[in-house]
C-alpha cells in the first residue's frame, strides 16, 4: 500500500528517511489495522452456539383453524401429486388439509446449513415438517431443534413401525421422529460390462475396476464399509478402526481406482459406462433396472447398511397437529404400499407387503422394498457421532474426498 | 474504488459551479450522491469481509452446540496451508492453464470478430455470450457427454491413438481444464474485442507503410493497443476459475479437487468454518498479490 502510494506521487523528490507525509501514512495504517483488529472482537461477529432449549421454543399450534401443512422433503420421494388418486391428494380429502410439498432437501448438510441460523436462535423455519436421514435427525433432536410428537395423535406408527427399525438410541419411541422411507447401501455393477461383485473389498482392490468406480459422498455410508474392510464395527468404532478405515480410503483413491464421490448421480454415471461399479442406494438401483436390466444389486459380503429418512417437525411450526395427522395417515399399510410401489426404497410400515399384493404382485417378493428376515440380519448401522467426532471425521473424509 | 470515489464529486460540481457557488453544499451533494455506493459495500463487501476474517480467526475448538469465539488463533492459516497446500497449488495450476488457453482462443475469435467479421459481427457477438442464457450448471454436465468413456471425443481420439484403449477424458486433468476454459472463454472474449475493436486500422496500415511485415506489425501495434483487454480478461477469467469448485466436481476425481470444493467441504460437511475461512483468506490473498504483480508487470496500473 505505502510503495503504491509513493509511485503515484511521481514529483516529489525522493526523499530518505520518514517524511511528514510518510509518517501520517504510515500512523494512518497503522491506526486503521489496529482498528480493524480490535473490530474483530465485536460480538457481532462472535458465533453464539446453536443449542435451544427445546422446550421454550415452542410454536403455537394453529392447526384447528388453518388447514394447511407445509413439507421439506427430497426429490421423487413421493408418488405424483397431481394425480387425483396419489396418496396426496386423498390425503387433502379427506381430512380437508392443504398440502404446501417442496422438494428442496438435496443433501443433508446442506439443508442444515440452510436451517442453521433460524433453528439456532429460536425463529421459525416456516415449515412444518421436513425428512432427514438417522444422523442428521439425531443431530437436530440433541441440538433441541425439533418438537416433541404427540404419540397419543400417531397410533398408527406406533404400532407399524417395522422392528429393524424401532428402538434407536437416539429416539427409541418416536417421541421426535417418524421414519418416511428406508433404504440400504450395498453395491450395484453393470452386468454387460463387468463380472459380478461380491464384495466392498472386491470394490475397492479390483483391477479391472480401476478407476471405474464409484464411492458416496454420504461419510457414513462409505466409512461404514471401508471400517468394516478394515476389520472394526461401524455401529461401534474408535479412532484407531477409523484410522484404518481412511488409510484405506486415502490409499485407494491415490491409486485411482476410485473415480468419484458422488450424490444420486452415480447412477447416470452407471448407465451411461462411465463407470463399471459403485456404492449404491437400493431404491436407485430399482428404478434403473427398469431402464437397464443389466444393472444389478448385490449384498456385499461385509453387509448392507441399514438407514432412514425421517419426518421431522422444527421448533415454532405451526401446523404440528396437521403434520400427526400426515405421520399417521402414511402410516396405514394400504396408503405405505401405494406409496413404496412408486418409490421403491424400503417400506418402513408392517403389514404393507400384503396390501402390496393388490396393487403390483411383482414387488412383493422385492427384499429392496420389503426386506425378509435373511436380509435384514446383515444390515449394519453406523454408531451415533458427537459433535468433536462429528468435525473430526468429516474433516479427514472431506480431506479424501476433496467434497 | 479509489479513482470513482475520487472521481464522482468532482463531476458532480462541475455541473453546480455555474448555478450555485455555495462551496459547502457542492461537497455535500458529492458526499450525497456517494451514499448509496458507500452503504452498499458497507453492507456487502466491508461488513462481510471483517466476518470472514473474523471467522478465520476464531478458535477452532469452538462447535455448532456452544458457539465460536475469536481468539486471533492465527495457527488457522498455518494449519490450512499444511494441510491443503495441495489443492491450492493445483487450483492456481488449472486456472493459470485455462486462463493460458482462453488468452490464445480468445485473441483469435476476438481479433476475428472485430476486423474481419464484417456484417456477421453482431451475431457472432450474440454467440459469444448465448451459452449464459443456459444454467452453467447443466453447461458443464453436458460436458460430461462429451467426454464421456463412450463418447465420440474419446473414441476419435483412441481410434488415432492419442488415447490408449482403456484410457479416459473424463475424470482427468484435460477434462477439468477443459471444463474451466470453456466456462471461462466469454469472459476473455468480450473485453479483448473491446480493446480491439478500438484499434485505429490506419495506424497498422502505417506499420505496413514503414515495412512492417504483418508479424512485425502485429506484435509492435496490434498487441500493444489490445492489452488493456488483455489485462482485463486475464483476471476475470483467472480470478473466478481459481475459486471454481462445479469444474472440478464434476468432471473431475478426487485427485483433481480444487481449494474451492475443499472449502466448501469444510463450510457445510466438516462444519469447520475457521478452518475454511482461513483457507478462503488465503485463496483471496495469494490472487490478489499474483493479480497485483501481473497487473505491474504488465504496466498497465492505469486501467485498475
Amino acid at each position: 500500500m505505502m510503495t503504491g502510494e509513493r509511485d503515484t506521487m511521481v514529483p516529489v523528490p525522493p526523499a530518505r528517511g520518514t517524511t511528514r507525509r510518510g509518517l501520517l501514512a504510515g500512523g494512518g495504517a497503522v491506526a486503521f489495522l489496529g482498528l480493524s483488529a480490535a473490530a474483530l472482537k465485536l460480538p457481532f461477529f462472535e458465533v453464539e452456539g446453536a443449542r435451544v432449549e427445546a422446550a421454550s421454543c415452542v410454536g403455537k399450534d394453529i392447526s384447528e383453524t388453518d388447514k394447511r401443512l407445509i413439507i421439506s422433503n427430497w426429490p421423487a420421494y413421493i408418488d405424483p401429486r397431481r394425480k387425483k388418486t396419489s396418496t396426496a391428494s386423498v390425503f387433502t380429502a379427506t381430512y380437508g388439509i392443504e398440502v404446501d410439498y417442496t422438494d428442496d432437501v438435496n443433501d443433508n448438510s446442506e439443508f442444515y446449513a440452510k436451517v442453521k441460523n433460524q433453528l439456532g436462535a429460536c425463529e421459525p423455519v416456516q415449515r412444518d415438517m421436513m425428512v432427514l436421514t438417522d444422523w442428521m435427525a439425531a443431530r437436530m433432536i440433541d441440538l433441541g431443534w425439533i418438537q416433541k410428537l404427540d404419540t397419543a395423535r400417531i397410533p398408527n406408527v406406533v404400532d407399524n413401525v417395522i422392528d429393524p427399525l424401532r428402538d434407536l438410541a437416539w429416539d427409541p419411541d418416536f417421541e421426535y421422529h417418524v421414519p418416511w422411507q428406508s433404504g440400504l447401501t450395498g453395491i450395484a455393477y453393470n452386468a454387460d460390462a463387468v463380472g459380478e461383485v461380491r464384495s466392498f473389498e472386491e470394490l475397492l482392490t479390483r483391477s479391472d475396476l480401476k478407476g471405474r468406480i464409484s464411492l458416496l459422498t454420504e461419510m457414513r455410508d462409505t466409512m461404514g464399509f471401508l471400517i468394516k474392510v478394515t476389520g472394526g464395527d461401524p455401529s461401534d468404532f474408535d479412532d484407531d478402526d477409523w484410522g484404518n478405515g481412511i488409510d484405506l480410503l486415502r490409499q485407494v483413491v491415490a491409486d485411482g481406482q476410485v473415480r468419484a464421490f458422488t450424490g444420486n448421480e452415480y447412477i447416470q454415471d452407471l448407465a451411461a459406462g462411465n463407470i463399471d461399479a459403485c456404492e449404491a442406494w437400493s431404491g436407485d438401483v430399482i428404478q434403473a433396472q427398469y431402464d437397464n436390466p443389466a444393472i444389478k444389486f448385490v449384498t456385499p459380503e461385509e453387509g448392507l447398511m441399514l438407514w432412514s429418512d425421517n419426518m421431522l417437525v422444527p421448533n415454532l411450526a405451526e401446523h404440528q397437529a396437521n403434520a400427526e395427522t400426515w405421520m399417521n395417515y402414511y402410516y396405514q399399510p394400504d396408503v405405505a404400499a401405494k406409496l413404496a410401489a412408486w418409490v421403491n426404497y424400503i417400506c418402513p410400515v408392517k403389514g404393507a407387503q400384503e396390501e402390496m399384493e393388490k396393487l403390483d404382485p411383482s414387488l412383493v417378493d422385492n427384499p429392496l422394498i420389503f426386506p425378509d428376515d435373511e436380509t435384514l440380519s446383515q444390515t449394519m448401522s453406523f454408531m451415533a457421532l458427537d459433535e468433536a467426532q462429528i468435525t473430526q471425521y468429516e474433516g479427514d473424509f472431506a480431506d479424501v474426498t476433496g467434497g | 474504488m479509489a479513482s470513482t470515489a475520487g472521481t464522482a464529486p468532482v463531476a458532480v460540481t462541475d455541473i453546480k459551479e455555474t448555478k450555485d457557488a455555495s462551496g459547502r453544499r457542492r461537497g455535500r451533494v458529492g458526499y450525497l450522491l456517494l451514499l448509496p455506493a458507500v452503504i452498499w459495500l458497507g453492507l456487502f463487501f466491508v461488513v462481510p469481509f471483517y466476518s470472514l476474517v473474523a471467522t478465520s480467526l476464531f478458535d477452532p475448538s469452538g462447535s455448532d452446540s456452544r458457539g465460536y469465539e475469536m481468539t486471533y488463533h492465527v495457527a488457522n492459516y498455518w494449519n490450512a496451508i499444511q494441510d491443503y497446500k495441495g489443492p491450492l497449488l493445483r487450483s492456481l495450476l488449472y486456472a493459470g492453464i485455462a486462463t493460458g488457453i482462453c488468452l490464445v482462443l480468445g485473441y483469435v475469435l476476438a481479433y476475428a470478430i472485430a476486423f474481419k467479421a464484417g456484417r456477421w459481427k453482431n451475431l457472432m457477438l450474440v454467440l459469444v455470450i448465448a451459452p449464459f442464457f443456459t444454467s452453467f450448471l447443466v453447461r458443464t454436465l453436458s460436458w460430461k457427454l462429451i467426454l464421456a468413456d463412450d463418447g465420440f471425443v474419446v473414441d476419435a481420439l483412441q481410434t488415432l491413438h492419442l488415447l490408449g484403449d482403456d484410457g479416459r477424458l473424463l475424470a482427468t486433468p484435460v477434462a477439468v481444464v477443459a471444463g474451466l476454459t470453456y466456462n471461462f472463454l466469454p469472459f476473455m472474449v468480450l473485453p479483448l474485442f473491446a480493446s480491439i475493436d478500438k484499434i485505429d486500422h490506419r495506424l497498422i496500415e502505417a506499420s505496413g507503410d514503414l515495412y512492417a511485415n504483418p508479424i512485425v506489425g502485429f506484435f509492435r501495434v496490434t498487441w500493444p493497443l489490445s492489452l488493456p483487454g488483455v489485462v482485463s480478461g486475464t483476471l476475470l477469467t483467472f480470478i473466478p476459475s481459481a475459486g471454481d469448485y462445479i469444474n472440478a466436481q464434476l468432471l473431475g476425481s478426487p485427485n483433481q479437487r480444487m481449494v474451492g470444493s475443499v472449502i466448501q467441504s469444510l463450510f457445510t460437511d466438516a462444519n469447520n468454518y475457521p478452518a475454511a475461512a482461513a483457507l478462503s483468506m488465503i485463496l483471496m490473498l495469494l490472487v490478489l498479490v499474483m493479480v497485483l504483480l501481473f497487473v505491474r508487470r504488465a504496466g498497465t496500473e492505469e486501467l485498475l
